[in-house]
């Protein structure tokens, strides 16, 4: 705007560093905590300049929490919710803009309305599953007399089990099971010109040829976006990793380690809380969502204004 | 609705079966058994459940920890969801004057996003200990005056501040979005016609901006039921007293250290009514009725 006005642009730099501030003091506090040792983190008042134990405290804390296997998995755990994430968004959408036929509003909807119900809100039950996901299969075979006929027929006894508790699988299938990036790719299919599609039908190209040589790579900046928010999202789970892994040893996530470093009664046994490792450990924690978030902004912004999520 | 399609054949249900496959085992079958759970009751020495009909419900009903529990996590919700999207609006209007270093403000206020809530619990626990945390002043003054340990009102002004902290980002990146898509041309009108930049802001881009707001109203409420989990978690443990026991916090107590999964599924039926019905009315209403086109 061609204006000249000096009053309001210092008010709006005076009101955006408050922000700021407001924004960044807490984790400026965290972060000074990780930097001091015992004694100084525990001394009041608060300090509000870094000390020099930053690199030992970063250390102490890595070999505490044994971080190292445990980020392997974050970011197994984060890579395979992302890429099982865009590969059923990917053929789902596309199954249900590109082909006609008579169920395709019903799946549409069953797929849209997991959008309504977060993991959280179902989180007993969807625990059950994950203890035997084949579980729903054998009560449908059980209610139906099927497995009670097989067994007379036969004498084979159905028991179908898959137990996914600590395992990889168990962690990343129940994260893909929404319909976040179906709609994304839905919404970016429904915008591809119908002459495109008979363009590629009179050069005789099969559907799976079409989307393979001609969708998917017209879809790269909305991979890259669904890419970005899938991967925060993954990596940032919390209350899911820590039901159903049990043996964090193996398949521990970095998140669920914080909820060791709490400082209270159970971890510190009424001695000194140790803060500075806990912060620390927190400052690990977050930095890779936050690098993705900071040079990955323009997909992540435009991926979280178009999945609403 | 598209004209030109492919034929249908063999590769649609192919397509289609792993996602379905997916959100039955892992959403709609927890969701049946959900209900299934809440309206029987596991019986003490096994051999399946029995029918109670509504006798889980009323025993949540009439438990005064329920109602309590229930308070804070509107009490949450409502204070989040004001805190947060009222200091993303500030901050959306004024970076959306596009001064020099408006970019880095950008950034500055977008990744809190990426921080797990978990994590943010953690560090807002360490700034609010009564011990060397910012309210160390206080407390040498007046030594025990602040304790989130013991008084159940800063528990939850600090889960409070906390879940607003975490939730500014997403609020922020959504007004800034809507006041860059207001057409420069509208505002270009504006400053001829002589309004200066804050009786545009009031008189144009606030106005313009009311589908935003109230899409992120119901979806700040209705993360503050489902997202709060880790902030309470490592921040207050629940506690003092119960305090702050949100929601979803609850079920989790319930259920997985309870072992009373009836009740705790009870309890999850409830929130996923609430969770519904707020998700019902931003579809049905307010999409409906703030349409500008």
């Amino acid at each position: 705007m061609i204006e000249r006005t000096p009053i309001l642009d210092l008010l709006t730099h005076l009101i955006l560093a408050c922000g700021i501030v407001i924004i960044l003091v807490p984790i400026w506090l965290a972060f000074v905590a990780a930097t001091l040792d015992l004694q100084a983190v525990n001394s009041a008042p608060v300090e509000f300049w870094p000390g020099d134990q930053l690199w030992p405290n970063l250390r102490e804390a890595w070999m505490q929490s044994d971080f190292g296997p445990k980020f392997i998995n974050s970011f197994i755990v984060a890579i395979g919710v992302v890429v099982g994430k865009i590969a059923l968004a990917c053929i789902t959408a596309f199954a249900l803009v590109f082909f006609d036929f008579r169920a395709r509003m019903l799946i549409f909807w069953a797929i849209f309305i997991t959008l309504m119900l977060p993991l959280e809100v179902r989180i007993v039950p969807t625990y059950a599953v994950a203890a035997n996901a084949l579980s729903p299969f054998q009560t449908i075979l059980d209610a139906t007399g099927i497995s009670w006929l097989l067994k007379t027929l036969s004498g084979v006894e159905v028991a179908l089990q898959w137990n996914l508790l600590n395992s990889y699988t168990g962690l990343i299938l129940p994260l893909v099971a929404t319909a976040t990036g179906t709609f994304l790719y839905r919404q970016f299919f429904l915008t591809i010109p119908d002459e495109l599609v008979e363009a590629a039908r009179m050069d005789g190209a099969g559907a799976l040829r079409f989307l393979w040589d001609v969708l998917i790579p017209l879809s790269k900046t909305n991979i890259a976006a669904l890419a970005t928010i899938m991967f925060v999202y993954a990596w940032n789970q919390y209350l899911w990793p820590l039901l159903i892994i049990t043996d964090r040893a193996t398949y521990g996530m970095v998140v669920v380690q914080l909820s060791d470093l709490v400082p209270d009664q159970l971890t510190t046994g009424g001695g000194t809380p140790t803060w500075h490792l806990a912060m620390a450990a927190t400052m690990v924690v977050m930095i890779p969502p936050i690098l993705v978030v900071i040079f990955m902004q323009r997909w992540f912004v435009r991926g979280l204004i178009n999945t609403d999520k | 609705m598209r004209r030109a399609h492919f034929k249908f054949s063999w590769i649609v249900p192919a397509l289609l079966l792993p996602q379905l496959l997916v959100i039955f085992v892992f959403f709609y079958w927890p969701s049946v058994q959900a209900l299934y759970w809440a309206f029987t009751l596991e019986q003490p020495w096994g051999g399946g459940n029995t029918w109670v009909g509504f006798e889980n419900f009323r025993n949540i009903m009439s438990d005064p920890y329920y109602w309590g529990s229930v308070r804070v996590s509107t009490i949450y919700a409502l204070a989040t969801t004001a805190l947060a999207m009222g200091m993303a609006l500030v901050l959306a209007v004024f970076v959306d004057r596009q001064l020099v270093g408006s970019r880095v403000w950008r950034v500055a206020t977008i990744w809190p996003y990426a921080v797990a809530a978990p994590a943010v619990g953690l560090a807002f626990q360490f700034v609010f200990n009564p011990g060397a945390g910012i309210f160390s002043y206080i407390n040498a003054v007046a030594p025990g005056w602040w304790d989130l340990s013991k008084y159940p009102w800063q528990a939850v002004t600090a889960i409070v501040i906390a879940g607003a902290w975490k939730q500014v980002a997403y609020s922020f990146i959504f007004f800034l979005a809507a006041l860059q898509s207001i057409p420069r041309s509208l505002i270009e009108a504006a400053a001829m016609d002589g309004a200066r930049p804050m009786r545009r802001m009031l008189d144009l881009q606030l106005p313009l901006l009311t589908p935003t707001f109230f899409f992120l109203l119901v979806i700040n409420i209705t993360d503050s039921f489902t997202d709060s989990f880790g902030i309470v978690d490592t921040l207050t443990g629940g506690g003092p007293f119960r305090a702050t026991e949100l929601m979803v916090y609850r079920i989790y107590a319930d259920g997985f250290r309870g072992f009373d999964y009836s009740g705790a599924a009870a309890q999850s039926i409830i929130l996923m009514v609430l969770v519904m019905a707020l998700t019902f009315i931003q579809f049905r209403y307010i999409e409906r009725r703030v349409h500008y086109s």
